[in-house]
Order: structure tokens, then C-alpha cells, then sequence
């Protein structure tokens, strides 16, 4: 997996706490900024890509052995 | 403050149907016999279930030697699931199942995959509806011994569709099993199936009597240790006194069934567009059209969904979860997760024939307020 630009560890946090700190920190970076959170929560999985659906930000992929989800900021 | 209860989980527990009250008051003075039995106090108990079992077939439009008692629905769709699969061992060992199915018939295919076999899982899209192409392709593959589709989601409402399903089942010889524990009591049951389950504490019967179908000429055998009772498909006695308050309360429940959709249908449109419109950041899920008419579900973001429950509960509001917190397994619900919506800050609404519109108002005009404070509490207001 190609590296992204910054990382935001979220191992250990319980939903909703991962996608809360994703929306923090994400707007904080510059435009088309990848942000890899790391989150061992299993609701990360199906929420970091429904928040960005929701915020129109663009979800990478997942990297479910990690497991880490890659998000650009688009907006 | 008012916080006179407002119950709305009727998908988990519907309350008590008053005909249900009356049926089990009377039918404990008069069926405690085992029916099994030769004496007097038998037969009078063998006419009660008898009376109970036609009058279900006959709600549901079955035969009444294809109907049997069980001890749960969750029994019932183990019997259906591994009874289905081990009546058809010859031909394979697969079973075809959705990717929403309730917990229960999850289970029995895990075990099913313990013992040796396969569970394929077909997926459904953003609006939990059935992927048939998929489907049609999965009970299409060699050795499918059984395909199992839930009616209609307990979760998110989305009515499923058993008629294409079903008749993708029929072209390839493969019996489908439609768990319809949302259905039966509430809505007309779809055609094509064979075998057929439902949950008494569903449309306001007394819990603990469940509902298994099986049609004439299915393969289906019993997953039990071998027992007399109902026809040999579920062992053990009865709760007779249960099951004809169910038998009573499921006519009762159908022949209001068309009504209460009427009255309950827009309520939910009402709930479904004015959650969306005066929460913010919220999803409201399922498929806003072909539905369930007495049950909505909903995701808002950045609120946890146990602080929710609870504070909906502190206010009087019975409601349920499928965010993972809510969970015993700290997993979101599969059915959300396959869906691929929101899972945290889930609350799923589910109306009953008590539900009252002051009731729904109620709950419209303080679930803004509730998910407010609690975003106030967690600081995510405005993220």
C-alpha cells in the first residue's frame, strides 16, 4: 500500500470515536491530503466509508490485516 | 417533562394482543393435559391445539398437517435451516442464504459450516434489498440443498424480493425458506416458498411459541433427536396455553393486519421525513418504498448508540440498536454492515397496534433535543 501523507491512530477507540477524530483531523490537512486511521473498532470498517459518503470525502481502500482505512480530503 | 412509556420495539416484542390475554387466561383453566394422552383431560387439551393449528394454517392459507409449533421462532429457524439442508444431504451440502438473514438462521448455517458444509452469503445493496442476480447465481451452483431469504428485515424494514427469489429457486429444483417473523400477521405472505417460519411475540402473541411450515412434497427432515410431538419436526410439550393464545392473536392480528398498515404506514413516512429534515447529520436506512409498514431505522452521526438508547429510555422511549455498543459481541449489525451505512448512533423505531400518533409526535418532537445534548456532551456539535 502506497504511503499516505499522515496517520491517525485510533487503535483501541470504540465507535463512534474513530470517524470522530477522522472529521477533526481530516479538515486540518490540505486538499487531496491522505489520511490513513489506523482502528481496530469493526464498526470503522463499515463507518470511516459511510462518513465519507455522508462528507463527501473520497475512501481509499481498507487494509483489513492492519486494519487501516486511507481517506483523501476532496472538500 | 412528561415520561409516561412510550413503547416502541414492537419488531423485538409486540405487547400482549387483548385477544392473546383472553385465549391464555382460558386455555390455562382447560390445557394443561398433554395432548398425547388417552383420558379425557388429553383430548380436551388435543382439541385445543387442534382448533389452534387450523386456525393458523388457516390465517396463513396452509394446510394444517404442513403446520407445526415450536418452542421459539429461533427454533423454528434452526428446524427450518438445518431440517431443510439435511431433508436435501443427497444432492449437496450448500446453502444459499442473503447477507441480512436474522441471527438465528446465521447460526444454524455456522453450524451447518462446523459440521462440514457451506453457507454462501449473497449481498444487498445500500437499501438492504437483495442482489438477485447474485442470488440467481448462487442457488444456480452445483450441490445447493437450500436457499433461505428473510421476507422482510427486522433491522431496516426492506421488504424483500421473494417472488423473483423464489422463482429463481424453481428453476434450479432448490427449495427456499422465508424466515417471515416481520410478515406473518402484518402483511400478505409472498408466494414460492416451501418452507416458512414466524414468531408469535412478533404480532402480539405471547413469547415462546414459535411457527414452522413446511409444505407438502419438500424434502425436509427433523435436525432433533427423534420425538412424536408435531408431526415428529420439533420435540417436547408444547406450551399449549402459549400456543393458542398465539393461534387467536394471529387471526386477530391478520384480519386487522390491512387496517393497521393503513394507520401505521404513514406514521413511519412521517418519522422517516421528519428525522430526516430536523436531525441533523442523520441517515435514515432501508428502502423508503417497498417496506415494512411499521418500522424505521436510522443513524446519527457521531452519537453512540448505547448513550442514545439511554437516553431515549430516560425519557420513556423503548427503542433498539444495531450499533455495536448496544451489542454483547461489540459488533455492529451485520445487516448495516452489509448494507454499508452508518452503524454508530442507530435506533430503530417499530410501531405496534397501541402506537398512538401523540406517541409518534412525542418521540419527533424530543429526539432533535436528545441527539443535540448528547453531541453537545461528546463536543462533536457542528464537526
Amino acid at each position: 500500500m502506497s504511503e499516505p501523507d499522515e496517520v491517525l491512530d485510533c487503535r483501541g477507540q470504540h465507535c463512534p470515536l474513530p470517524v470522530i477524530n477522522l472529521a477533526r483531523r481530516l479538515p486540518e490537512l490540505p486538499v487531496g491530503a491522505v489520511l490513513r486511521v489506523l482502528a481496530d473498532d469493526p464498526a470503522a470498517a463499515v463507518d470511516i466509508p459511510a462518513w465519507c459518503r455522508m462528507r463527501g470525502q473520497e475512501f481509499l481502500a481498507a487494509h483489513p490485516s492492519t486494519p487501516a482505512y486511507d481517506v483523501r480530503r476532496v472538500l | 417533562m412528561s415520561t409516561s412509556p412510550v413503547y416502541l420495539d414492537a419488531a423485538a416484542a409486540a405487547p400482549l394482543h387483548p385477544v392473546a390475554r383472553q385465549a391464555l387466561l382460558a386455555a390455562l383453566d382447560d390445557g394443561w393435559a398433554d395432548p398425547a394422552r388417552l383420558y379425557a383431560q388429553a383430548r380436551r387439551a388435543r382439541q385445543l391445539l387442534d382448533a389452534a393449528r387450523e386456525a393458523a394454517a388457516q390465517t396463513l392459507g396452509v394446510r394444517a398437517d404442513e403446520l407445526s409449533f415450536t418452542p421459539s421462532g429461533t427454533t423454528a429457524a434452526h428446524a427450518a435451516v438445518l431440517g431443510g439442508l439435511l431433508g436435501r444431504q443427497r444432492v449437496g451440502g450448500a446453502l444459499v442464504h442473503s447477507a441480512i438473514e436474522h441471527s438465528a438462521v446465521l447460526h444454524a448455517a455456522q453450524r451447518h459450516v462446523a459440521d462440514g458444509g457451506t453457507a454462501n452469503s449473497v449481498p444487498v445493496d445500500r437499501l438492504g434489498r437483495l442482489d438477485l442476480a447474485a442470488w440467481t447465481a448462487a442457488v444456480g451452483a452445483p450441490g445447493v440443498a437450500l436457499a433461505a431469504l428473510i421476507g422482510a428485515s427486522h433491522e431496516v424494514g426492506t421488504v424483500q424480493p421473494v417472488p423473483a427469489a423464489a422463482e429463481a429457486c424453481a428453476q434450479v429444483g432448490v427449495p427456499l425458506y422465508v424466515d417471515a417473523a416481520q410478515l406473518v400477521g402484518r402483511a400478505p405472505l409472498p408466494a414460492g416458498w416451501s418452507v416458512l417460519t414466524a414468531s408469535a411475540h412478533k404480532w402480539g402473541g405471547p413469547p415462546g411459541v414459535g411457527l414452522l411450515v413446511v409444505r407438502k412434497g419438500t424434502r425436509w427432515e427433523s435436525p432433533f433427536p427423534a420425538d412424536e410431538r408435531e408431526s415428529g419436526r420439533t420435540p417436547g410439550v408444547l406450551n399449549l396455553p402459549a400456543v393458542v393464545a398465539a393461534a387467536a392473536s394471529l387471526r386477530a392480528a391478520a384480519a386487522d393486519a390491512a387496517a393497521e398498515t393503513a394507520r401505521l404506514a404513514p406514521l413511519v413516512d412521517r418519522i422517516r421525513a421528519r428525522v430526516a429534515a430536523e436531525v441533523p447529520d442523520v441517515e435514515v436506512v432501508g428502502d423508503p418504498v417497498d417496506r415494512l409498514p411499521h418500522l424505521v431505522t436510522f443513524s446519527c452521526l457521531y452519537v453512540d448508540g448505547e448513550a442514545l438508547l439511554h437516553a431515549l429510555d430516560r425519557r420513556g422511549f423503548a427503542v433498539s440498536s444495531g450499533s455495536s455498543c448496544t451489542s454483547s459481541t461489540l459488533r455492529p449489525s451485520h445487516v448495516l454492515e452489509a448494507m454499508g451505512v452508518l452503524s454508530h448512533g442507530n435506533v430503530r423505531v417499530s410501531l405496534h397496534r397501541e402506537t398512538t400518533e401523540a406517541e409518534v409526535e412525542r418521540f419527533l418532537a424530543e429526539l432533535p433535543g436528545v441527539v443535540a445534548d448528547l453531541r453537545a456532551e461528546a463536543g462533536v456539535a457542528g464537526l
